[in-house]
């Protein structure tokens, strides 16, 4: 682990506490059919309407894994430099609840498939590893729906089997900022790989989140709390606020915190008991007899590794080395994989300074505005590639470039047609220029005489004028060259 | 024809082959006697007139390439057939109709078979009398008041009145071979992974196994080669090659080495179940097979082993059950209330007192002291078998400790009843395949059942030895109508 401390401290009196986070990120495998069951897992169905016998329990439906979800889970092991565990036991997790049609959920307990790795962060501060305590596969539940019917309960089981990896983390998290860094994190490792679309608001990532506070020094960790199901990064970030200070507050009182399950609330910011430690369900886990022991071959994981595309941490490795990029710049372009995908192909042909330069700038810009993905970005990679090596060969200057940039956000057309249709062509012939040059001189007789006689400042007027007469199509560093021979 | 009800599995099938008998005589025959047969509550649901037309259908259009070209059968009503009630005789599956069909079943269809109804059995398969079903209690043809055993009971009873050829049951813990013996019919449980689990209501998932019960080994080893198959739809099943059981059957034993484990005579066992168990050895060694003592020295544990492991199983695997999808429901309050009265009404003692069982054994602090020590006893006697089957071919036991007894004279003794299983639940525990066949008679006149034991996926082997021993032993079934 890196020694690097966050700088998140919550200080009350003399006092400054420390704040411990660990999560269990639930990621949505990103399959057609389910770990279980061929159903469907589209998002949004009609409800019901992608439920097989097995995800409704009728009597004597069994499961039958899924290889392409085991294949996910072991590609995103290798995503994240863990162990994979070639031989992990299905379980069944007991309790009732209208959304479980099984009685029990068919989860991973003692024997995980996936066992410890690690997530490099990109912090301000610089690198920081947060340990991966395990992966396991399970089954989600369907859903509960409350307020449709008055007096009814409603439920939905297009969900209910469904693949689901459960990612742990070890207690490295330090502050809500790093939360927000892992989460992207995790979620940009799982899309380059294709594993899981890691869509928030589609609940495809969402997260339990353990929270603990102990006094700055301190070796032991504090008594925990977890909150259940959080779904943004957003409410994260404030449910750890809320809540590491809701810990320091019974501290400073003397009070003793109890370990405990909380849920927050999102609309008045903060967390509430739903059950303490005592009244936690007994699960009753046990290997599942209707499932054998999942055995994995080092051919399939070696075939899977092969099969790993380059991932952020080694990609951004790549752009620096390759690309004398900054860290900075390269952090900005790997950690969407579509960013990623977007540079690469800019740069095939083109120049990677200025594609660095105008992708983070005047791209960036324009996305935000429009508030679009790159993916759906209205200028595609063929096209900026083509109006950056205008600027490259000098057929066009940077200036004309952005009013040529903003002519092809509104239609992705070809930056070479709209030059040369609206005549914007840099002129670089140094007989027109002269001739523009001349002119200028002629016409300022006096501005001339004040330059010769040391005003140097004005040498930046003749420019202007210079690039004015030519609608700004002039090569400046040709004007510049031209005037200083004809001013000496 | 009268003689149609005398007739086995395997001679129906040829007489139909030879268009001696059309399906329609077969299947009206069984209907007739099944109908003048209600007081021994074997039918659960009948689906007689469906069998009918089934058998027309047959007969205008016969396929005699397929095993049961035409043949009747009533099945355990733990197999869901499609668009047939199946309970599992509970009322909380009272008026379940399944859209989807068993695939032990399926396979029995697909080989020109027909269904006559769904038999009586224990609630959810937990019992060893019969006497747990929500549909009541089913009388053996052996005498009046009888238990037939269980939980395959209706099957067995149905099988020996003759009111079906053949039939299929399941077997937990004995539950094909105990009511085989009590009722004077061979009743075959597989190697755990033979036949497909799919669509057959769950009691223990890592004990089930269907399997034939008929009137004599030629007959078991035809319906074990229909309904044997490796099934996609259960992780469970396993991937071999299947022989034609019934083809290879041969009753030559010579040279077969077969064990007799001494930790099966146990204390208080009848005198006329050790001379049944002697009768089988002097046969088996007179047709030429060559008899060992052996030792299971873990069989003590066996019922201690599978009375945690079943019910711990089985407290999950009814969980489903619990109103919101389908089945019975009772309307509660909410939805902690509702599950309770749903669960309470809805099932028996029995599988209460399992379900309660199961609980408790998985639950934390327990879980290592008891499920734990159960699944590693499990291994140890899985080994006892192993560490044999290095010195012999397959193993001769009593099928059980006792004959037949009286409804109700075990019901109010649970651990009494348990102990009927003492001899059978030791080969589920390990996933061995065995066979029980009718023996003899104790001086009651009550049938007694002999257990060969065999290597996994050796089932040819146990067929050719039950087979043998058949010939020799003779058996006849003594049983007078009495309820028609």
């Amino acid at each position: 682990m890196s020694k690097k401390h966050s700088d998140y401290i919550i200080k009350r009196n003399q006092n400054n506490y420390e704040v411990i986070i660990g999560l269990e990120v639930h990621a949505q495998v990103s399959s057609e059919s389910k770990l279980f069951s061929s159903s469907a897992t589209k998002f949004g169905a009609e409800p019901n309407t992608q439920v097989s016998l097995v995800d409704a329990a009728f009597p004597g439906m069994l499961p039958v894994i899924n290889e392409f979800c085991i294949k996910q889970a072991v590609k995103t092991g290798l995503g994240l430099k863990a162990k994979i565990n070639k031989r992990s036991i299905f379980d069944r997790k007991n309790y009732f609840y209208a959304d479980l049609p099984q009685g029990y959920q068919i989860s991973q307990y003692k024997d995980p498939i996936v066992g410890e790795g690690s997530v490099i962060l990109d912090l301000p501060s610089g690198e920081k590893i947060i340990g991966i305590e395990r992966l396991h596969l399970e089954q989600d539940a369907g859903k509960s729906i409350h307020d449709i019917d008055p007096q009814n309960t409603l439920v939905d089981l297009n969900r209910s089997g469904v693949a689901l990896m459960e990612i742990v983390s070890k207690p490295d998290l330090r502050s809500p900022d790093e939360v927000n860094a892992y989460i992207k994190k995790l979620r940009s490792i799982m899309r380059y790989l294709g594993t899981c679309d890691g869509n928030m608001q589609e609940g495809s990532l969402r997260a339990d989140v353990n929270v603990s506070v102990r006094k700055k020094g301190e070796e032991k960790l504090g008594t925990r709390c977890e909150i259940k199901n959080v779904n943004s990064i957003k409410f994260m970030q404030m449910a750890i606020e809320y809540e590491a200070n809701r810990q320091v507050d019974l501290i400073e009182e003397g009070a003793s915190i109890d370990q405990e399950t909380r849920l927050f609330d999102t609309k008045k910011n903060e967390t509430r008991s739903m059950r303490s430690k005592e009244d936690a369900h007994d699960y009753r886990y046990f290997p599942d007899p209707d499932l054998l022991p999942l055995m994995i071959s080092d051919d399939l994981i070696n075939d899977i590794k092969k099969n790993i595309p380059e991932l952020p941490d080694e990609k951004k490795k790549r752009f620096i080395d390759k690309f004398n990029l900054s860290a900075y710049e390269a952090n900005i372009l790997v950690s969407d994989i579509e960013t990623s995908k977007y540079f690469e192909e800019v740069i095939k042909n083109s120049d990677v300074k200025l594609s660095t330069n105008w992708i983070t700038g005047e791209l960036f810009a324009l996305l935000n505005d429009k508030n679009l993905e790159i993916s759906k970005s209205p200028i595609s990679a063929k096209n900026l590639s083509k109006l950056i090596n205008l600027i490259k060969d000098g057929t066009i200057s940077g200036k004309i470039a952005k009013s040529v940039f903003e002519i092809m956000a509104e239609k992705d057309l070809n930056p070479i047609e709209i030059v040369e249709k609206k005549g914007l062509k840099q002129l670089s012939d140094p007989k027109e220029i002269e001739l523009l040059i001349d002119k200028v001189i002629n016409d300022n007789p006096d501005k001339v005489n004040e330059y010769k006689s040391g005003k140097d400042k004005l040498f930046g007027f003749f420019v202007g004028q210079a690039m004015k007469a030519s609608s700004g199509k002039a090569n400046p560093q040709l004007i510049n060259d031209i005037l200083k021979k004809k001013l000496k | 024809m009268s003689n149609i009800l005398d007739f086995t599995l395997v001679d129906l099938v040829e007489r139909i082959k030879k268009k001696d008998l059309s399906s329609k005589e077969i299947t009206k025959t069984y209907i007739e006697r099944s109908e003048k047969s209600k007081k021994l509550n074997t039918y659960i649901t009948e689906d007689f007139e469906s069998a009918l037309k089934k058998a027309d259908n047959f007969d205008s259009k016969p396929d005699f390439n397929k095993k049961l070209p035409g043949i009747p059968i009533a099945v355990k009503d733990l197999f869901c057939t499609k668009n047939v009630r199946t309970t599992a005789g509970s009322k909380i599956l009272e008026n379940f109709i399944p859209t989807y069909e068993s695939t032990v079943t399926n396979n029995i269809w697909n080989e020109g078979g027909i269904l006559l109804g769904k038999l009586n059995c224990d609630e959810f398969a937990m019992g060893s009398s019969n006497e747990t079903s929500f549909f009541g209690n089913v009388q053996s043809p052996v005498g009046e008041k009888l238990v037939p055993g269980g939980s395959s009971g209706g099957s067995a009873s149905a099988l020996a009145a003759k009111l079906t050829p053949s039939t299929i049951g399941t077997d937990t813990g004995g539950s094909i071979r105990q009511p085989a013996s009590f009722t004077g019919i061979v009743g075959l449980k597989p190697t755990y992974g033979s036949c497909s689990r799919y669509g057959i209501v769950a009691f223990a998932s890592s004990l089930d196994q269907a399997g034939p019960m008929t009137r004599d080994v030629k007959d078991c080893a035809l319906l074990f080669s229909v309904i044997s198959s490796y099934d996609n739809k259960d992780s469970t099943s396993i991937n071999f090659k299947r022989d034609d059981y019934f083809k290879k059957l041969n009753k030559s034993i010579k040279g077969k080495k077969i064990g007799i484990p001494k930790e099966y005579r146990v204390d208080g066992m009848p005198k006329e179940i050790e001379d049944l168990w002697q009768k089988g050895i002097n046969i088996a060694k007179d047709a030429g097979a060559e008899i060992l003592d052996v030792s299971l020295p873990n069989t003590n544990y066996a019922l201690p082993t599978y009375y945690i492991v079943a019910p711990a199983e089985a407290s999950s695997n009814l969980a489903r059950y619990d109103g919101v999808k389908y089945g019975f429901r009772s309307e509660g309050e909410n939805l902690i209330d509702m599950y309770e009265k749903t669960r309470s009404e809805g099932f028996g003692n029995e599988v209460k007192r399992r379900i309660m069982i199961g609980t408790y054994v998985l639950s934390s602090g327990y879980y290592d002291a008891y499920y734990l020590k159960a699944q590693k006893v499990r291994r140890l006697i899985k080994n006892d078998f192993d560490e044999v089957y290095k010195k012999v071919d397959a193993i001769l036991t009593p099928s059980t400790p006792s004959s037949a007894f009286k409804i109700g004279e075990k019901t109010n003794d649970p651990v009494s009843m348990y102990l009927n299983d003492i001899f059978t639940v030791p080969i589920n525990l390990a996933g061995l395949p065995a066979i029980s066949i009718p023996a003899g008679h104790d001086q009651k006149g009550y049938p007694l059942g002999l257990q060969i034991i065999g290597k996994a996926f050796d089932e040819q082997n146990i067929l050719n030895i039950a087979y043998s021993l058949e010939q020799e032993i003779k058996f006849k079934n003594k049983m007078n109508d009495w309820w028609i």
